[in-house]
């Protein structure tokens, strides 16, 4: 019997408080009425209003959402792909090089990578754009979505591809038709991994973006270097507050898909016992 | 002539090494022990014998301290343990699932308890020493728990246990884990680890035969209590109830009622147009009076001719053979379409045996064969 | 046919956009500043073997000289050391407090420590500015206290950078510790209690060394990005903090010095490949552990 002591509940309480608390000022302040940010002065949604005025916001938001589609898109394709390889591969030449290559991304600092890439993009003569911004994020996203799947693929039960084969299907039906529908939720979290970080990045995004492509996080970053300004707590409310409804929608989704599961399994057992 | 047989609670003047008066103990609205009495003497091997949830393993975890009763008392040697936390106590418990420590060896494992005492380093060196020749794990000192099997963890779980010589040792289905034949080695190795200690074992277990094979007592228990508490062959030949009767071992039932025939003996009415049972009980009956008669099937003898001379006589055709080797089970559909097993020992080789599906048989046992409950 | 398309085109794709573009920066590294464009020389303009004759390691010698350099190697590697050991003391507890909660609420409590994973960081270091200022929310509630007169400079300054780090990594390093504990057969714990030990010794002696992988692999999910951190210090540290993440960023896009950059790139990387192997191998023994 496992029991909560006070100084668990206290370290819980704090910790939590910690975590929340900074983004909860952001949200209460979002809709402050004085341009003073740190001073209350009554509710008004006005910065809301002025953050839609701002086109230069509007544009760069579109910019990072186009980007971040086609990166999370692309490096999902690329990144199960490679999971696939690492777990069912078998043997090839330069393996070992390969799997290194999936894993260092991941504990790569951004600034080498920005740095890395920025110098490709230069030394093959590329405009830096939308493209190039497509092209970084695919390449250290897909690594996050194969380190993703392939943990889904390595408790997957090897015998239901093997007993696809054996009932006639080829390699590439076994794949489409078993193992896909198995892992699709592994794929679908790593899309939305990939997604998130792209929405997110500002560093790499700062190396390899043009004049005419500044993602959001860029547009934010200079504006926050000036300070705080109730035009970002706005925005970073709206921010918080897809997520937030996101990840409700997701646990909401994932949840009942599981209660549903729970209650097929004892309808079936009543029927059957 | 006279033997000293143990059997410590037939004796008034002894002392229970522990005593439970009264306890309930309540998770919320739950109650997982409902006013339980209960004394165990010392160097007894008991045990606690139930379903799982009828808790058996609540008993156990109060006994160690890891819970305390919501009210009633528990005397450890005369002496009230509740509120005393569990590193407190000279109580030690084998877990279920052996709670070796993987981090340690095995000898440091055996150690812990004995570090945690600051014994002279030496007096704990001689005493893992010991320890590890009792459960025979010399070779497997400097091993750490995953590199052994299962047979050899559970000795370190039992030598780890037995190290600090607690004066009660609680055993939580510690053969739960092992295989059938190996288990039946490790009961008597236990038996004899228990006799050569002296250490007095409280052991918990779903495994009726087990309970039977190892302990001096069994505690039935169910659904928080005590049904019956009595020595293995009791509870097998003289079970008060008909939870005890079907939970160890096969029983047919006849469900009935009685009418008093003198001496102890009874008359069962169990159905329309069939002779009464005749039976015996010390415990006395009414007229009409509901009850059941409970009998073993290895009681019930089979022929393919009348017996004459038993009290009670059945006739039915055989269902069903279970051949099992040494025994076969007979199911036997009587006219009132209830289904009777009957046990016998093959004595003979199967070809010589007579009887087979579909046979018309009789079935027979003496008044004294079974015993007659009234719940 | 397929398997060697299945193979080739994350191998190419990898190859090409993650190991060349290193090459290039070892390369850029070894060159010399120029007054050109590209800024360096040489260039395989120049032919290869003139551009190897031409390579040496000046940059990196020059990283030695300027005490610049070393300082904000230095400074990175404490400012990650102790904020990863800060962010141990706040997440060990939070996660012992998440194992030991009751079975209904771990899921909750599982999403909130997830959550912040999913908001931009650039908001959650931002969120403090406002905290952390000389007017900031901080400042305001010690004053309202009593507990100062004068407000306390807090942003701009290492104390704001290891808030910042703590703040951001914390996930970091709940969910291995977590993950850890929650495998913990609570049975150990009541064995040792059993055994004579109080409630303090059992955690020292069997939750504390039996949750060590789960601690290891917090420490470098922290210290690892830690080191190389851009946004933190240029947001929420002072003209002082000293990082080399934010050293490499201004020696690019401001003294537009590529070879010293990338020279400051590849030591960062050689100073992390420490802490990356070992990680990999304590990641590697728990994965055979766990068989």
């Amino acid at each position: 019997m496992k029991r909560l002591s006070w100084f668990n509940v206290t370290s819980l309480t704090l910790g939590f408080a910690f975590l929340y608390l900074p983004m909860v000022l952001l949200v209460i302040y979002s809709f402050n009425a004085s341009k003073l940010v740190t001073v209350w002065a009554g509710f008004s949604p006005r910065w809301y209003g002025e953050l839609m005025q701002n086109e230069a916001f509007l544009d760069a938001a579109l910019v990072t959402l186009k980007v971040a589609v086609a990166s999370s898109t692309l490096a999902t394709i690329l990144g199960t792909m490679a999971a696939y390889v690492l777990v069912r591969g078998g043997r090839f030449m330069g393996r070992t090089l390969f799997s290194g290559m999936i894993y260092a991304p991941l504990v790569m600092p951004e600034v080498i990578t920005g740095l890395s890439l920025l110098l490709l993009f230069i030394g093959i003569g590329m405009d830096r754009g939308v493209l190039t911004i497509v092209l970084a994020h695919t390449t250290f996203s897909m690594c996050y979505v194969s380190v993703v799947v392939s943990s889904r693929l390595m408790t997957f039960d090897r015998s239901l591809e093997e007993a696809a084969l054996d009932l006639g299907s080829s390699p590439w039906t076994a794949f489409r038709l078993i193992t896909l529908p198995i892992i699709a939720p592994a794929v679908i979290s790593g899309w939305l991994l990939a997604f998130t970080l792209s929405l997110d990045d500002l560093v790499i995004a700062s190396f390899v973006s043009g004049p005419s492509s500044t993602t959001l996080p860029i547009k934010i970053f200079s504006a926050v270097r000036l300070g705080v300004s109730p035009e970002i707590n706005a925005l970073s409310t709206l921010m918080i507050g897809i997520v937030t409804i996101g990840v409700i929608i997701a646990s909401l989704i994932s949840k009942r898909n599981s209660l549903r599961a729970q209650n097929d399994a004892q309808a079936a057992e009543r029927a059957t016992g | 002539m006279s033997q000293t047989v143990f059997a410590p609670w037939a004796d008034p003047d002894q002392k229970p090494l522990i005593r439970f008066e009264n306890v309930t103990k309540k998770f919320g609205e739950f109650v997982a022990i409902d006013d339980l009495s209960l004394d165990i003497y010392e160097q007894e091997f008991f045990a606690l014998l139930g379903p799982s949830g009828c808790g058996k393993t609540t008993m156990m975890r109060m006994l160690a301290g890891f819970e305390n009763p919501t009210s009633g008392r528990m005397l450890l040697a005369g002496q009230d343990i509740a509120g005393v936390p569990p590193n407190k106590r000279a109580v030690n418990m084998m877990f279920q699932s052996y709670a070796l420590f993987p981090h340690l060896s095995i000898w440091d494992n055996i150690a812990f308890g004995l570090r945690r005492d600051n014994k002279p380093k030496d007096e704990i060196n001689a005493r893992v020493e010991e320890m590890l020749k009792l459960t025979r794990l010399e070779k497997f000192a400097r091993r750490k728990p995953h590199q052994i099997s299962g047979g050899q963890r559970q000795r370190v779980a039992l030598a780890r246990s037995l190290a600090k010589a607690p004066k009660l040792l609680l055993l939580d289905e510690p053969m739960g884990a092992l295989d059938k034949k190996l288990r039946q080695d490790t009961q008597f190795e236990l038996m004899d680890i228990q006799e050569t200690t002296g250490t007095t074992f409280v052991i918990v277990t779903h495994d009726q035969e087990e309970a039977m094979t190892v302990a001096s007592r069994v505690a039935v228990m169910d659904e928080g209590r005590i049904i019956q508490v009595a020595t293995p062959a009791d509870i097998y030949e003289a079970p008060n109830s008909i939870y005890v009767a079907d939970f160890i071992g096969d029983v047919n039932l006849f469900n009935g009622t009685t009418s008093p025939e003198g001496d102890d003996r009874y008359a069962v009415h169990w159905a329309e147009g069939h002779p009464p049972l005749i039976a015996t009980s010390a415990q006395p009956f009414s007229d009409g009076q509901s009850s059941h008669f409970a009998i073993r099937p290895e009681k019930i003898a089979i022929s393919t001719e009348r017996p004459t001379e038993t009290a009670n006589v059945l006739q039915g055709k055989v269902l069903d053979i279970a051949y099992l080797g040494n025994i076969s089970t007979y199911h036997v559909a009587l006219p009132s379409g209830q289904i009777i097993k009957a046990q016998t020992a093959n004595t003979r080789r199967i070809s010589r045996r007579a009887i087979t599906w579909e046979d018309p048989v009789w079935l027979s046992w003496n008044a004294t064969a079974g015993v007659l409950l009234d719940r | 046919m397929r398997r060697f398309a299945l193979i080739a085109v994350p191998y190419l794709w990898l190859l090409f956009l993650f190991l060349v573009p290193f090459l290039i920066v070892f390369k850029i590294s070894l060159s010399d500043l120029a007054l050109a464009i590209p800024p360096y020389a040489p260039t395989f303009k120049d032919g290869i073997a003139e551009m190897l004759r031409q390579f040496d390691f000046e940059n990196f010698v020059f990283l030695t000289v300027d005490d610049l350099y070393w300082k904000a190697y230095l400074s990175s590697l404490q400012i990650a050391f102790f904020s990863t050991l800060i962010t141990l003391m706040v997440g060990y507890p939070m996660a012992y407090g998440m194992a030991r909660a009751p079975e209904e609420w771990r899921a909750t409590l599982m999403m909130l420590v997830i959550l912040p994973f999913w908001t931009s960081f650039l908001i959650r270091v931002y969120a403090w500015i406002g905290i952390l200022s000389n007017d900031g929310f901080l400042n305001q509630l010690l004053m309202w206290i009593g507990l100062i007169n004068e407000p306390l400079t807090i942003l701009n300054t290492n104390i704001a950078v290891y808030i910042g780090i703590v703040y951001t990594y914390l996930p970091f390093m709940i969910l291995p510790i977590y993950a850890a504990l929650d495998r913990l057969d609570e049975s150990l714990n009541e064995a040792a209690e059993d055994l004579g030990c109080s409630r303090m010794q059992a955690f020292w002696l069997v939750t504390i060394p039996l949750s060590k992988n789960g601690i290891i692999a917090g420490c470098f999910l922290v210290f690892i990005p830690a080191l190389g951190e851009f946004v933190i210090p240029s947001l929420l540290g002072g003209s002082g903090t000293l990082m080399i993440g934010k050293i490499l960023f201004e020696e690019f896009f401001n003294n537009r010095d590529w070879p010293v950059a990338s020279a400051v790139a590849v030591v960062l990387l050689l100073i992390l490949i420490i802490p990356i192997v070992l990680f990999q191998r304590n990641q590697q023994r728990q994965a055979e552990a766990e068989q």
